[in-house]
């Protein structure tokens, strides 16, 4: 939306002396200039994350080398500083909360856009909207208290581990998932739906048939901003996770993943040690796969737009 | 037939889901609040907390919390609403603007823990602020700014275009357009961000981990910014995870249904009052 309005150069007012058009105009360029100036300076911060964090990472590889990095061994005290264990086991939760909210997440949305009544939208909107807002560390101490003793019980462990995990970040990121998808089928022409039903087809397939492959690019965007919650979720997770820099051969097995592993280690790193470098490679790892994440949601809703 | 029992069935399923997913959040509030609000008394609201011994309180954590939100609202807010200023009334389409809204979206992406390492290694070391209120409310003020840039420009591009056309012909220049006419319009959009902000930044732990510490000053409202700063989300995190009161399971029940309780009055809070300022700016005053 392009406004169609110039700026006014020559703005002399009759009325008014010079001096106070001067001390206007001056005024309105020195604004002009600070509004620049903000907009220049946060477009810095990410370039300069990128820089300060990339460079500390970087000094891991003067002791370590790219393949040990990426090997599955991490014993700090033994200078094996393995990071591939962390990487699989993001991805293997993440993936894994993944499964569990996005069927919930899609028919929630269809649910809410398309045959909740009213009164239901109304109280639906607002919740969702609550349980965005609600603290991360919250999350995990309800981890922590239910889904851990009852994983305990089931798979008679202590409880900690993988499925946890992705229990209570599947919790986290329904509702963003769901918010997304449903902001995605409920702006969908109604000219589809309609044309659907005169076919004669029923609300159901013309769910399944109609909307929500329309609605695919939107409901894309939103599982993959759900799964760039869930990869970066730190304390969450760390609470429930069990913290053991080992893979996971079952659900109820403890394991390790990016963030958890530099919240439990950072704390008590001698800054500018190896350990501490590798840590600060861990969390430049994590913030590419976070940075690729925008770009594909960019090329995602290109295609949207065509 | 088929067909029309399939559709049924399809319907029973997303009431199902629906029901089910408004179940679990209400039984996750429920959990949260019925554990952690008997814990929660005048004493323990303002008590200090205790290292080895049961009874102690969340009173410096309390008073950290909203302290670190304050600063960090007042650096992230200057520079947030004005580059959304800047996007929605200055920009033109060109590979600086692109450039810009790239930035913004990619900022809003960056997980809070690598903001925490950002900010132990610039702030807290390079800078030599130490494990420091000010520390955490800087780094905190970077994970405010793309939501801010956002939402100005969103509410801004909201004002339909007659209020500037009118302004400007009334021979005002842009900047007071933006004061005088813009910004009072949107203000009630305005203060649903920021309070949304609030809520997120209050929340935050594995930022402020790195940056403000995990221990509280011996003072009980410092307000001296180079002194730590734990807030009541840390708190909970480390009494949890690391603490050795033997109450711990008490004080982090109590302090989440805290939070709980302070994101609640939020949402209600955006709800009333913009309603409220939305008559008033738009109407008579200004």
């Amino acid at each position: 939306m392009d406004i169609a309005i110039k700026e006014t150069h020559d703005d002399r007012c009759a009325s008014a002396p010079p001096s106070w058009n001067n001390r206007r105009r001056r005024a309105d360029r020195m604004m002009h200039w600070l509004f620049i100036g903000s907009a220049a300076f946060v477009s810095l911060i990410i370039f300069s994350i990128i820089l300060f964090v990339g460079s500390q990472g970087l000094k891991t590889f003067a002791d370590v080398s790219v393949l040990q990095f990426f090997s599955l061994d991490w014993t700090p005290s033994e200078n094996k500083f393995g990071a591939g264990v962390f990487i699989l086991g993001s991805f293997i939760v993440t993936g894994l909360a993944l499964v569990l909210a996005v069927p919930f997440a899609v028919l929630g949305a269809v649910f809410m856009s398309k045959i909740a009544p009213n009164w239901m939208r109304e109280i639906m909107r607002p919740a969702t909207d609550l349980f965005v807002g609600i603290p991360s560390v919250v999350y995990g101490l309800v981890g922590l208290t239910t889904f851990v003793p009852i994983v305990g019980k089931l798979t008679g462990t202590a409880g900690f581990g993988v499925l946890p995990a992705a229990l209570i970040l599947a919790i986290m990121i329904l509702p963003t998932i769901l918010s997304v998808s449903e902001d995605a089928i409920r702006t969908l022409p109604g000219s589809l739906e309609e044309a659907s039903y005169a076919l004669g087809a029923t609300r159901w397939q013309t769910i399944r048939k109609v909307l929500i492959p329309a609605a695919t690019p939107g409901i894309l965007t939103g599982v993959i901003l759900g799964m760039g919650r869930a990869i970066g979720e730190a304390m969450a997770v760390q609470m429930v996770i069990g913290n053991a820099p080992l893979l996971p051969k079952g659900l109820g097995d403890p394991t390790s993943v990016l963030t958890t592993q530099i919240v439990k280690e950072m704390l008590n790193a001698p800054f500018g040690s190896t350990l501490s470098n590798s840590l600060f490679l861990m969390s430049l790892v994590l913030l590419l796969v976070s940075l690729s994440l925008i770009l594909i949601i960019r090329i995602v809703a290109r295609r949207r737009a065509v | 037939m088929n067909s029309k029992l399939t559709n049924r069935l399809a319907t029973g399923m997303f009431w199902l889901v629906g029901l089910g997913i408004l179940a679990i959040l209400a039984w996750f509030l429920w959990h949260i609040l019925s554990a952690g609000l008997p814990h929660i008394s005048w004493k323990f609201l303002t008590k200090k907390p205790e290292e080895m011994l049961s009874g102690g309180g969340i009173g410096p954590q309390l008073f950290n919390s909203f302290y670190i939100l304050a600063l960090s609202l007042l650096f992230s807010i200057p520079f947030g609403v004005g580059a959304g200023i800047w996007l929605s009334e200055y920009a033109k389409k060109n590979r600086f603007t692109d450039l810009v809204r790239l930035a913004t979206e990619m900022l809003a992406s960056v997980p809070s823990i690598v903001f925490g390492l950002f900010g132990l290694l610039v702030f807290v070391t390079t800078l030599h602020m130490g494990y420091s209120i000010i520390g955490g409310a800087l780094t905190l003020s970077l994970l405010n700014l793309p939501v801010l840039v956002r939402v100005t420009e969103e509410t801004l591009r909201a004002v339909p275009d007659s209020y500037r056309e009118a302004s400007l012909a009334l021979g005002a220049t842009k900047w007071q357009t933006i004061r005088k006419v813009l910004l009072p319009t949107a203000l009630p959009g305005l203060v649903t961000g920021i309070t949304l902000v609030a809520g997120r930044a209050l929340g935050e732990s594995a930022i402020l981990i790195f940056t403000a510490g995990v221990s509280v000053s011996r003072f009980a409202p410092d307000f001296n910014v180079m002194a730590s700063g734990e807030t009541l989300a840390v708190h909970l995190w480390y009494v949890r995870s690391e603490g050795l009161v033997p109450d711990a399971t008490q004080i982090a029940e109590g302090t989440a249904a805290l939070l709980v309780l302070v994101v609640l009055i939020l949402n209600l809070v955006i709800a009333l009052p913009s309603r409220f300022l939305q008559r008033k700016m738009a109407g008579k005053s200004s």
